[in-house]
């Protein structure tokens, strides 16, 4: 059985799991009931600068009848007294030696603010601290969260008051809300940031009402943008990651990265750690369903570790990364076809209507007698038996892009494979060709000259 | 009709069999489909309503469109959510239906058509009045379908109904659980909003009275539907009760008839409805029939209905006499059969078993075993095709300016609802075409002709063959020989 444990700049615990700072991590009643369901750690839910909650906090993204995709909030950091919530920290750290508890916090840009912050948390004998440097509403107008983690120099700056004054491991969290998340991550590095976690949530609003044509949430009939989180957020997530686990300074830094953004079951946590993350924050799936997702969360991955032969979350850390390239640097010899399992195609057609309206036209309708035909119906007939004679979507393969839009479209698995396909040409990168013949990219002559060099053809 | 049962003078409790949808478990199903495209159920149906689009349009809270989309194609969609043996046409054809559960249709599209006839939600406008008068006899699916779908064109339709209710079978013969009679009635009343002068308590009996129709109208559409349950000439017949009085006398809230022991003669649907109606009344319900389970035309979800229902079936026997005494029902005398050779209608042919006679003991005996063909249609003069209404594919009878859409020219296969609903619409196309009109259905939308040559029209479509499409469909056709439905 595959050994979860872990050991993140130096903060330890049983499973990679920690409840993300958030609603979910409150307080010391909720996360001790967290513990008892088995998380490896928590990051309490912000604590600093004195905040005033409004009503109501949330919205979400419910698409097709499918609830919480994602959920927008604006409720701000823990508006619970300073001293309860340390006394509450230090109480289930004593109770939960062996799990994980981080205390995120959140103050003005100021050094002793920072340090008076610091020296609390040290004394609760927590194992760590998070910098919140990501709170995209309501902190950030007041010069904290977003604010700074958006200013590279303003988050080295915070980075290195904390760290200047403090034993316990640093995790800066990033906001996603920047164009190029590498720069913060820098700066967090020259701050001495001994770790990084990524995404904090995304600006957004998520709804308006048709009846009432108010912005959701509403407070009191006003709407502000929130921060987005859940599954609909994971993509954009595991983007970020990668673009910092794909680059020198901070593979150079060595620092671990915990990874966030829309787990909500074994597989996004199995995706986080094979794009290079090391530890596992979860909210939003938490905050619908209850703390007891931490059974499989943990046990999935587990039997997901043991069929692969993982034996820890390190043999896993990153192991997809080495895969992960610029478009320059892709094969623009090799061809995919879509083939279409007959015996598991259930004859939806949704593959027909993407590829003819919205792809490269290349599957066919094609009778049980072989000829290719045109969709439609016909009046002559009905009954249930008219299934039996439906025309099947065919790939015409030598049309096929491989573009990949029909199996995505497929609602059966494992009906459309994306087949590889020799393409008859030799390997070569857009940078190579383009540094051998600099004209293609500038002249669609050399270009066209180039296809019907190499046999490339489209129509 | 809307108080619970008490007394076999109301046997069939109010509500129907099938709850209606809430909004969230319509949703969630709506969301299930798949959006088929080019769906097997939108070809299943016999109407052909766009399935996949009124679907959607539940899952995105359109209902009211939803509803429209239904109603362009079946203006008993009402009706045929509840009545239409959807196990045998759309949801027989659903993608899901293989190894997992097909969509409930029937049941969504109730739930869209309810919202807005509940509501009295009017959803079309006729256009402009063309002063053509156009005669419906029936009320029934077809008449009904008709009469909308020539009063949306703008012609001035009067619906005429020898009963003092309109909406035929959907009124009079179709039990409650399956469909309530303030159902068929907000159809008759929708064919009402779209301008029909439904006129009740009018027959039409002789060829003088259709002479009369044709007289004051452009056309006449015959949907007369088929006659009463035919004798079945034994000693006693006069003790039968007809099973679709029984059903009718249910609706109506008058008493049934049924005893404590009823045997019903017949194996279709509409025997299986009588017989659940006795049962539920609380009487020892057999059902009798000559053949077996094999050949009995009820279908096969609705015999499975009747087993759960608890109707016993004596099946390979034969009623000889209805016994009697005082008036009153004693038993029912039968032979056993066997079944022999195939006869004409490919079916095994039934014969007695000599000396095998018995005696079921009953107090009440009803016989479904079929409808009498159409007896006004030689009446008037029409030719006939084995007792029913000769048409052809446009529903044009033998007699010019004359139509016949429903159960009356159903020659061969189930007489059904939906079957009538799209006869209805064929007839008012026919009609349009005659009164030199285009009609509202076309059946293959025909590219215009100032595009068809354009090369990007040929990129997007193939080459469209000389001539117009064919309106009797030619979808799936070989691409080579484009149409595009």
């Amino acid at each position: 059985m595959a050994d979860l444990s872990i050991d993140f700049a130096g903060i330890r615990s049983p499973n990679p799991f920690w409840l993300a700072s958030a609603p979910p991590t409150n307080s010391g009643a909720q996360i001790h009931r967290a513990f008892e369901y088995g998380w490896g750690g928590a990051v309490w839910k912000t604590i600093g600068a004195p905040v005033l909650n409004i009503s109501n906090r949330y919205g979400s993204l419910s698409i097709g009848g499918q609830r919480m995709l994602a959920i927008n909030n604006v409720e701000l950091i823990s508006d619970r007294p300073l001293d309860v919530n340390l006394r509450e920290i230090a109480e289930i750290k004593r109770l939960w030696p062996d799990r994980a508890v981080i205390v995120s916090a959140m103050v003005d840009a100021d050094p002793q603010a920072w340090k008076d912050i610091v020296m609390m948390i040290e004394d609760t004998g927590a194992d760590g601290i998070e910098l919140n440097y990501g709170c995209p509403q309501g902190m950030s107008e007041r010069g904290m969260g977003a604010a700074v983690g958006q200013v590279p120099e303003m988050c080295q700056l915070n980075t290195h008051w904390v760290t200047s004054v403090t034993r316990l491991p640093v995790i800066v969290k990033l906001t996603p809300n920047i164009t190029h998340i590498v720069d913060p991550a820098h700066a967090a590095l020259a701050g001495g940031a001994h770790a990084l976690s990524l995404i904090n949530t995304i600006n957004s609003v998520t709804q308006v009402d048709l009846d009432t044509l108010l912005i959701t949430p509403s407070i009191g009939g006003r709407g502000t943008h929130g921060g987005y989180a859940g599954p609909a957020v994971k993509p954009i997530a595991l983007n970020m990651l990668t673009e910092l686990m794909t680059d020198d300074g901070v593979l150079r830094s060595g620092v671990p990265i915990s990874g966030m953004g829309g787990i909500a079951t074994w597989r996004d946590a199995a995706e986080f750690l094979l794009l290079g993350a090391s530890s596992l924050q979860v909210c939003t799936a938490a905050m619908q369903h209850g703390y007891r997702i931490i059974e499989d969360l943990t046990d999935g991955l587990s039997n997901w570790m043991d069929d692969h032969g993982f034996q820890t979350i390190a043999d896993v850390t990153g192991r997809s990364l080495p895969q992960m390239s610029t478009f320059g640097g892709l094969d623009l010899s090799h061809q995919s076809v879509a083939r279409i399992d007959q015996d598991k195609c259930i004859g939806c057609d949704l593959c027909y209507a993407a590829c003819n309206d919205t792809a490269h036209q290349c599957i066919d309708l094609v009778s049980p007698g072989g000829v290719t035909v045109d969709p439609g119906y016909d009046m002559r007939t009905n009954g249930r038996q008219v299934a039996d004679t439906r025309p099947r979507p065919v790939v015409r393969e030598s049309d096929c892009v491989g573009c990949a839009l029909c199996a995505n479209v497929c609602p059966v698995d494992g009906c459309i494979t994306m087949v590889t396909v020799p393409s008859g040409r030799e390997s070569v990168t857009w940078d190579e060709l383009t540094a051998q013949r600099p004209e293609i990219a500038q002249s669609w002559a050399a270009m066209q000259a180039y296809r019907e060099e190499v046999g490339i053809e489209i129509h | 009709m809307q108080s619970a049962p008490s007394s076999p003078a109301h046997p069939i409790p109010p509500q129907e069999l099938l709850p209606p949808m809430t909004a969230h478990e319509a949703a969630v199903e709506a969301n299930r489909c798949l959006y088929c495209y080019d769906a097997p159920c939108l070809q299943a149906c016999p109407t052909h309503i766009d399935i996949p689009t009124f679907i959607r349009k539940i899952g995105t809270g359109n209902l009211r469109g939803s509803a429209r989309t239904i109603l362009e194609s079946n203006f008993l969609g009402g009706t045929c959510a509840r009545v239409c043996p959807v196990q045998e046409l759309c949801e027989g054809a659903c993608v899901l239906g293989a190894d997992h559960t097909p969509i409930q249709i029937g049941r969504l599209q109730r739930h869209a058509v309810d919202h807005v006839q509940e509501r009295g939600i009017q959803l079309f406008t006729p256009a402009p009045a063309t002063g053509h008068r156009v005669a419906v006899v029936g009320s029934g699916p077809a008449g009904i379908s008709a009469s909308a779908e020539l009063a949306r064109a703008g012609h001035e339709v009067t619906l005429y109904e020898k009963r003092e209710l309109g909406g035929g079978l959907s009124t009079y013969g179709i039990i409650v659980l399956r469909e309530p009679v303030e159902v068929a009635l907000r159809e008759v009343q929708a064919a009402r909003d779209l301008g029909v002068n439904v006129v009740t308590g009018h027959e039409l009996s002789d060829r003088a009275g259709l002479d009369e129709l044709l007289a004051a109208n452009d056309a006449v559409v015959l949907a007369l539907g088929l006659g009463a349950v035919p004798a079945i000439g034994i000693p006693g017949e006069e003790h039968i009760l007809g099973g679709l009085e029984v059903i009718e006398a249910s609706k109506m809230d008058r008493p049934t008839g049924v005893g404590a022991r009823a045997v019903i003669i017949g194996a279709g649907n509409t025997a299986i409805d009588a017989a659940t109606i006795a049962g539920r009344s609380g009487a020892d319900t057999l059902m009798v029939y000559r053949r077996t389970e094999h050949e009995m035309t009820a279908y096969r979800h609705e015999y499975e209905f009747a087993l759960h229902e608890g109707i016993r079936f004596s099946f390979l026997t034969q009623p000889v006499e209805v016994l009697h005494g005082n008036g009153q029902v004693t038993g029912l005398r039968c032979v056993r059969m066997r079944l022999g050779a195939p006869d004409a209608s490919g079916r095994a042919r039934p014969e007695p078993v000599p000396g095998s006679e018995f005696v079921i003991p009953c107090d009440t005996v009803i016989s479904a075993i079929g409808q009498e063909k159409p007896a006004l249609a030689a009446a008037m003069g029409l030719d006939l095709d084995s007792g029913y209404i000769r048409v052809d594919d446009g529903l044009h009878t033998s007699l010019p300016r004359v139509y016949a859409a429903g159960d009356c020219v159903r020659v061969r296969g189930n007489a059904s609802t939906v079957m009538a609903v799209q006869d209805g619409k064929i007839a008012a196309a026919s009609i349009e075409r005659a009164l030199g009109r285009t009609p509202r259905v076309t059946l293959i939308p025909t590219p215009p002709a100032e595009v068809r040559d354009h090369p990007l029209y040929l990129a997007a479509h193939g080459p469209v063959p000389n001539g117009v499409a064919s309106t009797a469909g030619a979808a799936h056709a070989p691409a080579t020989e484009a149409h595009h439905g």
